[in-house]
């Protein structure tokens, strides 16, 4: 779907709202490996601030992109170490 | 009136010599060690929270908060006192009710609010506007939360107080801790919170 980078898992956290799209992109990240791309999808607003901010303050994880669609935001996030 | 000032060379000196290269290199890795040390040390991140209220609003945000810090990797410490035990305890976390009395934001008055039975409603209204807004249960956020790491702990001053016994909360709760416990988190944390 992007050139840019493959998307090595899906996760589909729809229908959930704060705290639980970060709390589950970080249990995500987790199963990763190293360089994968976790892709997330979401409805929650906030999400896109929220994940941003999540990505930006933790170790290990990189926001790659943002994308807000008609219902859906999707994230994608990058493990790095 | 003479400004000259002799500047002889001083005559007491320093005698000893000048340290050697083997002296200053081990100066050297003692230093590296220390710093090695400190930053490692000062690495993870800390946040300490107290918990004081149980009806079911107030007992989001530190669980809200808690969740999300573990999820920044932050090492995360909650203690329970008073009714901020009754979000770790089995059975009472998933009966925590929401008063309809002292809150002006209330689409009620107070002289109604305080009828006998309207917690319930305000309670039941409540639980629904979580359901359908596909908020996370109080449970949900406290088993998510001990799944990542978070440290909940139950006062045992105020476990006493409250006439609880240390099984009814949930697996994993820390009992047999005390104020001076708490102060010692919260001097460590990078943030405390009194909720």
């Amino acid at each position: 779907m992007n050139a840019e980078f493959d998307i090595a898992e899906t996760l589909d956290v729809k229908g959930a709202s704060c705290p639980m799209p970060v709390v589950k992109t970080k249990s995500a990240t987790d199963d990763l490996d190293a360089g994968d791309v976790l892709e997330v999808l979401a409805t929650d607003p906030g999400s896109m601030s929220d994940i941003d901010g999540w990505a930006a303050g933790t170790e290990g994880v990189k926001l790659v992109d943002q994308e807000e669609g008609d219902d859906v935001y999707r994230h994608y996030v990058r493990k790095t170490a | 009136m003479s400004t000259d000032t002799p500047d002889a060379p001083s005559d007491d000196a320093p005698s000893d010599e000048p340290p050697s290269r083997t002296e200053l290199a081990a100066r050297v890795d003692e230093l590296e060690e220390a710093l090695a040390e400190a930053t490692t040390e000062d690495d993870t991140k800390k946040m300490s929270i107290i918990a004081t209220k149980g009806t079911l609003d107030m007992a989001y945000p530190p669980l809200i908060l808690a969740s999300t810090a573990a999820a920044f990797g932050y090492e995360v410490t909650v203690f329970h006192t008073f009714w901020g035990l009754d979000i770790l305890h089995e059975e009472r976390s998933k009966n925590l009710k929401l008063s309809s009395v002292g809150n002006p934001n209330m689409p009620m008055p107070n002289a109604v609010a305080a009828i006998p039975g309207m917690d319930r409603v305000t309670t039941k209204m409540m639980e629904k506007k979580i359901a359908d807004n596909d908020t996370a249960t109080i449970e949900e956020l406290l088993e998510t939360s001990l799944d990542m790491g978070v440290e909940f702990q139950a006062c045992q001053m105020t476990i006493g107080l409250m006439d609880y016994d240390e099984a009814d909360f949930y697996d994993g709760v820390t009992t047999g801790v005390g104020a001076a416990t708490a102060l010692q988190d919260m001097a460590e944390a990078d943030i405390q919170l009194l909720v």
